[in-house]
């Protein structure tokens, strides 16, 4: 520890207690984000306190980012300075739940998990099944921008978060949105938070609108020998009256990932709508049923026992007219398997391989087919493993998955990167206001260097797509560039 | 009003696309509110392109620009509060896509909403927001506003149908945030952009999703003899978790005076009605409107009625959007307010607005968005009679006051605009207001745009930094 580092830590004990400021190497080294280490840990126990650190990191211009479980900090650019990493676990009460209004105001380290199993009680929940559900932090998640296979028929965070409190680049507590599931009053800061990775304001608590818990639910899983099939049936179903839940497309590359592996996390019950307790287990292993040579299309649909029988009568004609070549549905005890992996996908894909590169690509469903065969094409040319899932219509997450992190797989990801961002330019492809935009979601610290370029607005690495008024957003929460600094810029 | 300014913009966009004169102007110194402000120019261009030279014109000649679409709005957003500037966006009404498979429509500001859902009903699809006013609000003014409606209660505001937005700066830069499917890197632009009530950007393109049609729907009136009966039944769906798509109500004095003019078949001797709808799989519809008629049995609903077709359907809709109407028969000018509060505090909510009538000497009618906890109090008043005006607005600030003491907000859908600045310190905090102020100046720096709303006057910058030309008559009430 330099002597700098030493008076801050210091000063930081005197201001929380010196149980609740780590300095150990080893202990910060757990709030590595892109292999660089914090100075100090900080541990605050409410906002103000939360606050009080803001202003002593504001005047002694030391780099702060908040944390929850740390599960998602691989998302981003590689901070520009990190002195003090702000373990926010220690705010982790819901502070105002009403029910009967469905909105809910809770601390943002409240583990998920934990959340919705206090709502299951109430026969409610929150709709965010994100991937490392049993340790994401519901502050982590907003902050992260992580999407759920939900989002088909819930959206994401933005169509249910109804306000914040949180504190600002001056050490301010400020708030936006209120308590209540409609509202226009002033501006929806807390919409900006979403996806903001820290670099806004350290959110304190959040309030969102619940939701009723599923009745009875199904899965149905359809294989099909090719992306096209299943494509064809993902439109059936979008231009007939069904509502699904969710709406995945895998590819048989994730779907063979899913037969083999089994990630070490309990299933979220929120389908059943009943409450279970988050202790460890592991999600069982897909049966039979599951034939993962083929691409899948899988969603998963809730009702009464009337709407459940037209679901399956529906999926089964839909899947027939789209020539699938197996069809399953699943019940409430099959279904886990499969939903808890879909949920997973991304933490099964980054534990796959130690170099894989995630890319969320965000496009018009009509020009998946084509994309699909272009993404498939460029990871042949490299000769990498690759998977891919499309949710919910609209975005495509593509792994990359090497089976070494060395300097020429290094090179070779950065082609292809740059591959798939011409392929999303390319004059011949769709018409300029349809082009789709993908983000460097997940990757080794080496390549996210190489490959950033704010200056370039295609955003086709971690960058914003309007740097200027980012940059102005950015300035007007934390003119003092002490939240997280580099992480977008 | 600068000549000069005058000659420019006309050379710009042609004589016939300027007005100065005050009979002309003085047609856009109101819209729905009870608010007014007069703008010394009003503008029609037809092209983003002239929406920012306009912009950049006004700012060389120190003066501020306001948006506006139809005029509908509720809260004085789009009124001249500063004078100034006025861009009407009649001209830009074009509806640039309607992209049936990937279900977007990507349209000018000016198309009236009502428009976009005819242009996309022979596909299936729909817009979702579908404030009162739908036969003649403009997408754009919703995109302000970040209207909602009836059906918000399911399918959400305008916020959460909005994927991208082209935008003028007041600079007159022109720049693209959101995309058209809807996820894009970096920050929600989008998000913080909808709602800002014109005060960040002038709106010149939005890019909508459209919702495909329920396969079924049923339209459900609930009479009740008591108030209380028909609060307790709303507080009673949402707690057991019932999804109407919509779920209104008329008190016993508006749905008469409602009935008297529109003949919708409100029964004229109740205390109150509950407007409820569901929609979707046939299989789930049925079932919903069983577990709506139950609720409402439960809480001695004195009839449940289900429309039997669509034309009974229509004429009840008719009857709820057409009630602010209805209620110009009675005073020459009826106040809307515009509250939230947590949907479980709704009875005693409607009690304390009667006794808060009662104090202020007004029969207050209520006719609102009760799914949501959205009420709308309706207050009759002469405009002509300032004391009776001053009484009718302090009224309206007990009520208010009362949704915030009980956890709710000032506006759930008409804005904050002119009507509610002054309140704002009911809610937000001296820091609050620094932060929305950076925020605001982020991109706004000058209070070109729309100054004097939103923020309360004593906080605002218009005063300041927007000097007025010469010549210009005191526009603000």
């Amino acid at each position: 520890m330099t002597s700098t580092s030493a008076s801050f830590s210091a000063n930081l004990a005197s201001l929380l207690g010196p149980s609740r400021v780590l300095t150990d190497p080893v202990a910060c080294g757990a709030y590595a984000v892109d292999e660089t280490i914090p100075a100090a840990v900080a541990k605050p126990a409410s906002a103000e306190e939360v606050a009080e650190i803001v202003r002593f990191a504001a005047l002694e211009k030391l780099a702060l980012i908040p944390c929850g479980n740390c599960t998602k900090l691989g998302i981003g650019m590689p901070p520009s300075r990190y002195d003090i990493a702000l373990d926010m676990t220690a705010l982790n009460k819901i502070a105002h739940y009403d029910p009967g209004d469905l909105t809910l105001s809770v601390d943002a380290g409240l583990p998920l998990a934990k959340l919705n199993a206090a709502l299951l009680e109430h026969k409610q929940f929150l709709p965010l099944l994100v991937p490392w559900y049993s340790r994401s932090t519901v502050g982590g998640t907003i902050a992260s921008g992580i999407d759920s296979p939900l989002r088909q028929f819930y959206g994401t965070a933005r169509d249910f978060l109804i306000g914040a409190e949180f504190v600002d680049g001056t050490g301010k507590l400020c708030k936006s949105g209120g308590r209540v599931v409609k509202n226009v009053t002033g501006y929806d800061l807390h919409k900006l938070l979403i996806g903001s990775l820290g670099t806004l304001a350290i959110i304190t608590r959040l309030n969102f609108r619940t939701y009723p818990a599923p009745l009875a639910s199904r899965g149905f899983v359809a294989s099909f020998p090719s992306a096209e099939g299943a494509l064809t049936l993902r439109r059936a179903m979008a231009e007939s009256s069904l509502t699904p839940l969710t709406l995945d497309v895998v590819s048989p590359e994730l779907a063979r990932l899913f037969a083999r592996q089994t990630p070490q996390t309990p299933e979220a019950a929120v389908f059943a709508g009943e409450s279970q307790s988050s202790d460890e287990s592991f999600l069982p292993p897909v049966g039979d049923w599951f034939r993962p040579s083929g691409w899948q299309l899988c969603t998963a649909v809730a009702g009464t026992p009337e709407v459940l029988a037209r679901y399956e009568r529906e999926l089964m004609r839909l899947a027939t007219n789209s020539e699938a070549i197996s069809t399953e549905f699943l019940d409430e005890t099959t279904r886990p398997s499969l939903w808890g992996r879909l949920r997973e996908s991304l933490s099964m894909l980054l534990e796959a391989s130690a170099a894989a590169v995630i890319f969320k690509i965000n496009i018009l469903p009509s020009h998946h087919a084509a994309l699909f065969a272009s993404l498939r094409q460029i990871a042949i040319r490299a000769a990498f493993p690759h998977a891919l899932v499309a949710r919910a219509g609209g975005t495509i997450y593509f792994a990359l998955l090497p089976t070494s992190a060395n300097d020429g797989n290094t090179t070779l990801l950065a082609q292809s990167a740059t591959q798939i961002s011409d392929l999303l330019s390319a004059s011949n492809g769709p018409a300029p206001a349809d082009r789709g935009h993908a983000t460097l979601l997940f990757a080794p610290p080496a390549l996210k260097h190489g490959f950033c370029v704010p200056e370039v607005s295609s955003g086709h690495a971690f960058c914003v797509q309007d740097v200027s008024a980012g940059g102005r957003l950015k300035s007007a929460f934390d003119l003092q560039g002490i939240f997280a600094p580099g992480r977008f810029f | 009003m600068n000549a000069g300014l005058i000659n420019e913009l006309e050379k710009l966009l042609g004589a016939s696309s300027v007005l100065y004169q005050l009979e002309d102007t003085l047609l856009y110194e109101y819209d729905g509110s009870i608010e007014k402000g007069r703008p010394d120019l009003v503008v029609f261009p037809e092209s983003t392109e002239n929406v920012s030279k306009i912009v950049k014109l006004a700012a060389k000649y120190n003066v501020p620009v306001v948006g506006r679409g139809a005029g509908t709005g509720l809260s004085g957003g789009a009124l001249a509060r500063k004078g100034g500037v006025m861009i009407v966006f009649a001209r830009m009404n074009r509806i640039l896509e309607l992209d049936a498979e990937n279900q977007r429509a990507v349209v000018q500001p000016g198309v009236v909403n009502y428009e976009l859902n005819r242009a996309a009903e022979p596909q299936g699809l729909y817009f979702a927001p579908d404030p009162s006013s739908w036969k003649s609000c403009t997408i754009g003014g919703n995109v302000a506003e970040n209207a909602g409606g009836p059906h918000t209660l399911a399918y959400g505001v305008t916020a959460n149908h909005v994927t991208a937005l082209e935008l003028v700066l007041p600079d007159g830069e022109i720049v693209r945030v959101g995309s058209k499917d809807g996820d894009a890197a970096g920050y929600d632009l989008t998000g913080l952009f909808v709602g800002s009530e014109g005060t960040l950007a002038l709106v010149t393109e939005i890019t909508v999703k459209l919702s495909r049609k329920p396969e079924a729907l049923k339209t459900l009136l609930a009479i009740f003899d008591t108030v209380d009966d028909a609060a307790d039944t709303v507080v009673d769906i949402t707690a057991r978790a019932i999804t109407p798509s919509a779920c209104e109500m008329l008190d016993g004095w508006t749905l008469r005076t409602v009935e008297d003019y529109i003949h919708a078949g409100f029964p004229m001797d109740s205390a109150a009605v509950l407007l409820i709808e569901v929609e979707g799989l046939a299989e789930a519809v049925s079932a919903q409107a069983a577990a709506v008629t139950e609720v409402c049995n439960a809480h001695h609903a004195r009839e449940v009625r289900l429309a039997r077709d669509n034309a009974e359907r229509e004429l009840l809709w008719k009857g709820r959007k057409n009630a602010f109407g209805a209620l110009g028969r009675l005073a020459p000018s009826n106040y809307v307010l515009d509250g939230v509060i947590p949907r479980s505090k709704l009875p005693q909510a409607l009690r304390r607005i009667q006794q808060i009538g009662e104090q202020f000497g007004f029969q207050i009618g209520n006719i609102f968005h009760a799914g949501d906890g959205n009420l709308h109090p309706i207050i009759l008043y002469d405009p002509r009679d300032a004391a009776l005006f001053e009484r009718a607005r302090e009224a309206a600030a007990h009520i208010i006051r009362y949704c915030v003491e009980v956890g709710g907000a000032l506006t759930g859908e008409h804005g904050v605009g002119m009507e509610k600045s002054e309140l704002m310190p009911l809610l937000f905090s001296d820091a609050d207001f620094d932060l929305m102020r950076r925020v605001h100046d982020a991109f706004n720096p000058d209070c070109a745009l729309n100054p004097g709303k939103i923020f309360p006057l004593s906080k605002g910058c218009g005063e300041i930094r927007i000097r007025k030309s010469a010549g210009t008559t005191a526009t603000q009430r």
